[in-house]
């Protein structure tokens, strides 16, 4: 048995960004031990890089705002595929969430009396994001971290000891949640077994309570605006511990990420841009948005740049311009016309404010884009247009949960909020939701988790087997199988530069049944060759071992991503294929769900074409009568199967 | 060991791009590799193409010549402030320092830190910046406001909103030569962005502190160690969100301090003409 240090909680928190931190703030005020471990250093989670805001209906700018709009917004963005009632306690609750920032010392822009200032996005009828310029992740995250230090610093007065009820494990890595092996109890959690990236030390964490809040799965894409830490950690480690991950075909590419110089090709150019009044053009000028407005929208968009143009100022007698339809549109509609020989130099297309604002206004409402383009790119964007294209930006499929609760189905003890959870956004996300979703969600799984700790008669038993097995696995790249005598280890870079690239060019914007499946022999492929990712060096501060063993992770993900993008015959938000360009209204109330092919957690080297994952479709429940009365009959046709009409 | 090296660079399918190779050339890079038991620079001759940073060359070598090289970052887009770093000899995020700022054939020294201990190559110990943020009391709610209530004008936030700008690379926290080469300081000493912690909490128009009998002014003096900054501004100069941390943060302080407390140098900041906060 191994001899690994190990300490007892009673919440472990996977993920320091906003879901996280907003969680264990409230498994700490519930009065729950909590322990919260990350990869990167306290602060520097994803979040900082969310610009635009936090969608709430204040209704401080337009009074006409309240979440009933809000949630009718959420669906209508991801095509009716959301989990109903998680879209409804998002836009019920997203308010309340923003206000008790403010009581935590953010400091977000001010309306002219006074209040919390909101901003126009795509897809929201009313201007609804809260927002600091356009570094609204970055004071989120600040604000959660600074309430957490607040917490603490009771801790010590109380007890003399900061860490007594709330401990940040930085730069730590988990790779399996371990389960307890009693057939009386069932299969519940029982902790996490992490490694130190410092240091390479095991040790494991005991608490019959765990939250994945671990973002997402971006890194397995060549082009994306995610960080290194976006390699579907939590997805995984929930596969591996038998909850099923839900419909994960459904991939938002952010309309407008950088093209150029190559180096930072993909780093996101914020939606606020044309929330602010920026617009698209292509090589002949033209505001193509225009020809792209779909039937579903036809009603809700302008028809011509002078209405366009009007809306900002005068929104209740005016439709808002194309550029800020939902995401997936815009994308799909960039691709388009770069495919048809309408592009800029690099690749993109044109996306201008330099005509459309003042200098000086730019500078103030968008600071950080000014500045990024400025140092990476040598561009004024006072002066002339940004080049754009899309780039893989969130994941809305992730760990099936019970909506109220954020527990995941199936595995008692484990919950998960933000990203990482998935049926909130449906087939794709509105701008402004994630933060607000992770506050929503992220207090909820805090919430639940530690309700869930205290009213546990027994505490689960960490079983000694799983810990031995799961140092092994950590311990196999300094060992790399080598089947063939004489044959070289593989490199991880390379590996991952090939995942990357085979997700990118098979199974990215555009899909086709053949690309799909070519994807799923290549992973396959992959998944061989990583059995032998060596690494070099010792277990201190080793990024070539880090990387071996997120790749495990990757390609679950990325497996999961093609099989369910090629079980899925329809179009419809973050899942387009050209080979079903119809979204097919029978599809609506279907969920696809990924479990593991072998149900006890141990990875075989399978054959291709069984892979590692299996799919199962689901019915999801109907929308309750009430929230469905929120729309018109004339709009759910367009959506809904015609028995759910009639029902 | 594979030879692959396009880390970056070659087209995507989704938009068709394809710029890699222009201008590429050999660069010749000094890393400092070692940890706390002593190290050197080694020497990396590495590829360069079109725009790229000093991070995106370290990912190349990492990729492809030193797998085990130790570094940290997260966004590679400035807005983490992971990646900081002494570039020949400057404090600087490595995501944000281009390339073409070096003439082709200088050679470019990348080593850690210096105020920080050394964990391994690039990667220091940075606790030091998480305890000083553990000594600032926090924002004190204000007793008679519920959530949603509170109403703040956008002129009275502005200047907090400055020093909120902050990302926490700590390259004002490594640069300042109060403790660069004083770690004897370093109890006494918060830093200035822990200083200007304090400030951005004074100056928060619905900060309550004082109601609970805490004189944030007061306290930047007694005890983070406002008096050890002579204001010689290079925090100021390495902040890369280029944050007025000594115009609008310390001296604001130090005016504060002095009806409490002698402090010569207040008299030397009079001096000094106050750049507006924009």
């Amino acid at each position: 048995m191994s001899q690994v240090e190990r300490q007892q909680w009673d919440v472990v928190v996977v993920g320091a960004g906003g879901a996280g931190l907003r969680a264990a703030i409230e498994a700490r005020e519930q009065g729950a031990r909590t322990a919260v471990i990350c990869k990167s250093l306290f602060g520097k989670a994803h979040t900082v890089m969310a610009e635009g805001g936090i969608a709430a209906s204040m209704g401080n700018v337009n009074s006409g705002d309240n979440w009933q709009v809000h949630f009718r917004d959420t669906l209508r963005g991801g095509k009716f595929l959301n989990q109903w009632r998680m879209a409804e306690l998002h836009a019920r609750e997203a308010p309340d969430r923003v206000w008790e920032l403010e009581t935590w010392g953010a400091l977000f822009d001010r309306t002219k009396d006074g209040r919390i200032s909101q901003r126009n996005f795509g897809g929201h009828e009313y201007p609804r994001l809260a927002h600091v310029g356009d570094r609204t992740g970055l004071e989120l995250i600040r604000t959660l971290q600074q309430k957490i230090v607040a917490l603490q610093q009771e801790d010590e007065r109380e007890f003399g000891d900061y860490e007594a009820r709330l401990k940040v494990f930085q730069e730590c890595t988990v790779t399996r949640i371990l389960k307890e092996d009693s057939l009386k109890d069932g299969e519940r959690v029982s902790g996490a077994f992490c490694y130190e990236r410092e240091s390479g030390r095991f040790f494991v964490i005991e608490a019959p309570s765990v939250v994945l809040a671990t973002g997402g799965i971006g890194k397995s894409f060549k082009v994306t605006s995610n960080s290194w830490e976006y390699t579907g950690d939590g997805h995984a480690l929930a596969l591996l511990a038998g909850a099923p991950l839900l419909n994960m075909e459904f991939v938002q590419f952010h309309p407008t990420g950088m093209v150029w110089p190559p180096s930072v090709k993909g780093i996101l150019v914020t939606e606020s841009v044309r929330g602010d009044g920026g617009v698209l053009r292509n090589s002949d000028g033209k505001r193509f948005m225009f020809d792209y407005v779909p039937d579903v929208f036809k009603e809700k968009y302008a028809e011509s740049e002078a209405e366009g143009d009007r809306w900002y100022d005068d929104p209740d007698h005016n439709r808002r311009p194309p550029e800020l339809l939902p995401r997936d549109e815009v994308a799909r509609a960039i691709n388009s016309e770069v495919k048809a020989g309408r592009g800029s130099p690099h690749g993109g297309v044109f996306l201008d404010v330099s005509t459309r604002m003042p200098a000086e206004v730019i500078r103030r409402r968008l600071p950080s884009m000014y500045h990024q383009f400025k140092e990476l790119a040598d561009v004024d964007i006072t002066a002339e247009a940004m080049e754009v294209g899309p780039t893989c930006h969130y994941v809305m499929g992730g760990i099936a949960v019970e909506s109220d609760t954020a527990a995941a189905r199936g595995v008692p003890g484990l919950f998960a909020a933000g990203e990482v959870a998935g049926g909130m956004h449906g087939s794709n996300r509105l701008g402004g939701n994630s933060l607000s979703d992770l506050l929503v969600f992220g207090r909820r799984a805090g919430l639940y988790a530690a309700r869930y700790a205290d009213d546990l008669a027994t505490a689960p038993v960490v079983d000694d087997a799983q810990v031995d097995a799961a140092a092994a696995e950590a311990l196999r790249p300094f060992s790399a199988e080598s089947p063939e005598a004489g044959a070289v280890p593989e490199n991880p870079y390379t590996l991952h530069q090939e995942l990357q690239q085979t997700m990118n060019d098979l199974v990215g914007i555009i899909r086709r049944e053949g690309e799909m499946a070519e994807a799923l022999q290549k992973l396959a492929e992959l998944r061989r060759r990583a059995r032998r990712a060596g690494v070099e060096g010792h277990r201190q501060f080793n990024p070539g071992w880090h990387l071996a063993l997120d790749l495990r992770n990757m390609l679950l993900v990325s497996e999961c991503v093609a099989r369910a993008a090629l079980e899925r015959t329809e179009s419809r938000g973050g899942h387009t294929r050209e080979d079903h360009p119809g979204m097919n209204r029978e599809w609506r109330r279907v969920n696809l769900l990924c479990a593991l092919a072998d149900p006890t957690g141990v990875l075989a080297v399978s054959d291709p074409e069984r892979g590692q994952i299996e799919l199962t479709r689901v019915t999801t429940d109907p929308i309750r009568p009430d929230l469905l009365a929120l729309f018109d009959k004339e709009e759910l046709v367009k959506y809904l199967a015609e028995e759910e009409l009639y029902e | 060991m594979s030879t692959t090296t396009s880390g970056t660079g070659s087209s995507a399918a989704a938009d068709g791009g394809g710029d890699e190779g222009s201008g590429a050339y050999d660069a010749r890079f000094r890393v400092w590799r070692g940890d706390v038991e002593g190290g050197d620079l080694e020497d990396f001759t590495v590829q360069v193409n079109d725009g790229e940073v000093v991070l995106d060359i370290i990912h190349r070598i990492q990729a492809t010549q030193a797998p085990d090289l130790a570094v940290r970052w997260n966004c590679k887009a400035g807005k983490c402030g992971s990646c900081s770093a002494e570039i020949n000899g400057r404090p600087r995020l490595m995501c944000m320092t281009r390339m073409s700022v070096f003439a082709r054939d200088e050679v470019v020294t990348v080593t850690p830190l210096r105020a920080f201990p050394v964990v391994r190559d690039l990667v220091t110990d940075v606790g030091f910046n998480y305890t000083k943020a553990r000594e600032v009391p926090s924002f004190v709610p204000p007793k008679d406001l519920g959530p949603g209530e509170y109403r703040m004008m956008q002129e009275d936030v502005d200047r907090s909103q400055e020093f909120r700008k902050c990302i926490e690379c700590f390259l004002c926290q490594d640069t300042c030569h109060v403790v660069r080469d004083h770690e004897e300081n370093k109890t006494a000493f918060a830093g200035p962005r822990f200083l200007m912690r304090v400030a951005e909490l004074d100056m928060h128009p619905l900060d309550a502190a004082a109601a609970t009998g805490l004189d944030r002014k007061a306290t930047a003096q007694e005890e983070h160690g406002l008096g050890y900054c002579n204001i010689t501004k290079c925090c100021t100069e390495v902040c890369p969100e280029g944050i007025h941390i000594t115009d609008n943060a310390l001296i604001p302080l130090k005016e504060r301090a002095v009806d409490r407390k002698y402090d010569p140098l207040v008299w030397l900041g009079n001096k000094i003409r106050r750049r507006p906060t924009s």
